[in-house]
């Protein structure tokens, strides 16, 4: 038994908690420290791993790149999709797969935190990095957002509980932590009774533009009659804040139609005080997919290539591209879009040819036409990731494996077409 | 945690003396600290009116198998790992201020929480402010909790 000191990067979720230290045995994972619950499961690896199979018979890693490249070769608009549990590395292969097979690429920020990234590339929203928010940030508002169970270390790491620089003496006297939410939820228990404010579903817009109000010193209003004196009373929380955060969460992103009224907001917060926005990324690189596609492309998701032509647009989603049978074979990585997208959507991915490439069987691969089973990216292979705030981490392997990284399949099926 | 009134009120309440206690009260003080368990109240398991009180209690008085020292229970299956009490914790701010005390991984051996394999594990209790000579109250790490996994007894 040796314990390794050498710290490792949890890729659980989108925190990519970069103090992992574990204790290896024959080559094999026996303890791990620091990690959470929902990391170490991650990291034990999967309960069923996936085998490489062609029409759901067992076959070598040859066979079945040169069947998957065949399929994508054969299809005039393939959807290339997923990506978000996938390293940095293997995103790129995929965006270059796309291009050269005329091919939709999206990824599940494309019904996930997708509109907060976008605000922040294109510069619209101020952002700031997670380790500012534990040496600086004094107000944190969690909105819609879940961290105790989403992300089980991100209060205790970065954003309530540790002592930072300018935040010596840590939760109890320097910060002040409040939740915006439509439930009681964990992370509401922690920030006590007067840190939770619950508003009705859908009632986030109002709630803002309330906020607006109480900042300019009007008297903020909502149609579901909010106590204006709590409002008041979080206003001028606000407006002491020295250095604030707002952790959007998918309550604030689903309940707004637009993003006018949080646009408002910030723009308020930000001429009486310093406010920020960080994306509650869910997983471990989903912004990585972004930000990537970005620099390709300058969209972040919902693209369609078409030659030199980039389209980009609604109806170039992952919902859209089934829903309009627009697409006529699939590639998913690192995503199972049958477990998180409605059955009415994904029924289509079995009428048309499928390829899945993941360490874990999973829902999707059950019906897909060519599984190709990878490393899980962080564990058994290395590759690197952008944590939810932007920064860019990179993945050691912890153990071998005899499995090639997501990054090689990508280049083969590339080489290969 | 479960307080000694709310036990006291799903007790019989009859101070028939029949668990060797001579008041139900100094039976709910002994459950509450885990010296006899709820069975060993013989009205309570034997009379039917009782039945859901009973149920009620042993729910909420778990049993005791990892208990440490000092009386601090970590149950396993409630804790998430998410490392709130081991930054909360004074104890561990004191001993590693640098590591445990800002969020990161424990760089010494002196912490009392460390969390293993996605559960928060108890070493060093007898550095626990409430345990020796000077204890204090000390909740740090049961108001940090979001699931309740902590319980001291």
């Amino acid at each position: 038994m040796k314990l390794d000191n050498n710290y490792y990067v949890c890729t659980g979720c989108a925190l990519l908690c970069d103090d992992i230290a574990v204790e290896l045995e024959g080559g094999k994972l026996t303890k791990v420290h620091t990690a959470c619950r929902k990391g170490f499961a991650f990291m034990k690896g999967c309960s069923s791993p996936m085998e490489c199979t062609v029409d759901g018979k067992k076959t070598d890693l040859g066979s079945a790149i040169s069947e998957a490249a065949g399929i994508l070769r054969n299809a005039e608009r393939p959807l290339i999709f997923g990506h978000a549990n996938s390293s940095s590395g293997a995103q790129k292969k995929a965006i270059g797969i796309a291009r050269k097979t005329n091919g939709y690429i999206d990824d599940t920020s494309s019904f996930c935190q997708g509109p907060m990234v976008e605000a922040i590339m294109e510069g619209r929203l101020k952002t700031c990095t997670l380790d500012d928010v534990r040496h600086k940030a004094d107000v944190i508002i969690y909105w819609g957002a879940d961290p105790a169970n989403s992300h089980p270390r991100h209060m205790s790491r970065y954003s309530y509980f540790p002592r930072g620089k300018e935040r010596q003496k840590g939760w109890e006297e320097d910060r002040t932590a409040i939740t915006i939410d439509v439930r009681k939820s964990d992370t509401a228990e922690i920030c006590g009774e007067n840190g939770l404010y619950q508003i009705p579903v859908k009632g986030d817009a109002e709630f803002m533009d309330a906020l607006v109000s109480a900042l300019s010193g009007k008297i903020p209003k909502t149609s579901y009659d909010f106590d204006k004196k709590r409002v008041l009373e979080l206003a001028s929380i606000l407006k002491k804040a020295k250095f604030g955060v707002i952790f959007a969460g998918l309550g604030m992103v689903y309940a707004l139609d637009d993003r006018e009224p949080l646009y408002r907001l910030m723009d308020k917060l930000n001429s009486v005080s310093s406010f920020h926005l960080i994306p509650m990324a869910g997983h471990y690189n989903m912004r990585g997919f972004n930000e990537n596609l970005f620099e390709e492309t300058g969209y972040i998701n919902r693209v369609k290539f078409n030659g030199t032509e980039v389209l980009h647009g609604p109806e170039y989603s992952v919902i859209e591209a089934l829903r309009q049978k627009a697409v006529d074979a699939a590639l998913v990585i690192g995503a199972d879009p049958s477990s998180s997208l409605p059955r009415s959507v994904v029924r289509y991915l079995e009428e048309i040819p499928l390829i899945v490439i993941d360490p874990c069987q999973t829902l999707t691969s059950l019906k897909a036409n060519v599984t190709i089973p990878c490393g899980l990216v962080g564990v058994e292979t290395g590759g690197s990731a952008i944590r939810m705030d932007g920064v860019e981490v990179e993945l050691k392997q912890i153990t071998d494996t005899d499995r090639l990284s997501d990054e090689e399949i990508m280049t083969r099926i590339s080489e290969a077409l | 945690m479960a307080s000694v009134m709310e036990i006291y009120q799903l007790l019989p309440k009859t101070n028939c003396k029949e668990c060797g206690k001579s008041t139900c009260m100094a039976f709910a003080v002994d459950l509450l600290s885990r010296k006899v368990k709820a069975e060993d109240c013989p009205p309570l398991v034997r009379e039917n009116k009782y039945r859901a009180n009973y149920e009620k209690l042993s729910g909420m008085i778990t049993p005791v198998g990892n208990v440490t020292e000092t009386g601090l229970i970590v149950h396993d299956e409630k804790c998430i790992g998410c490392g709130n009490c081991v930054v909360a914790c004074p104890v561990n701010v004191a001993a590693d201020p640098m590591g445990a005390g800002s969020g990161k991984a424990p760089t010494s051996d002196r912490v009392i929480f460390k969390v293993e394999d996605g559960v928060v594990k108890a070493v060093n209790v007898k550095e626990c402010r409430r345990f020796g000579e000077n204890r204090i109250l000390c909740v740090a790490c049961i108001d940090t909790c979001p699931t309740k996994a902590i319980e001291f007894v």
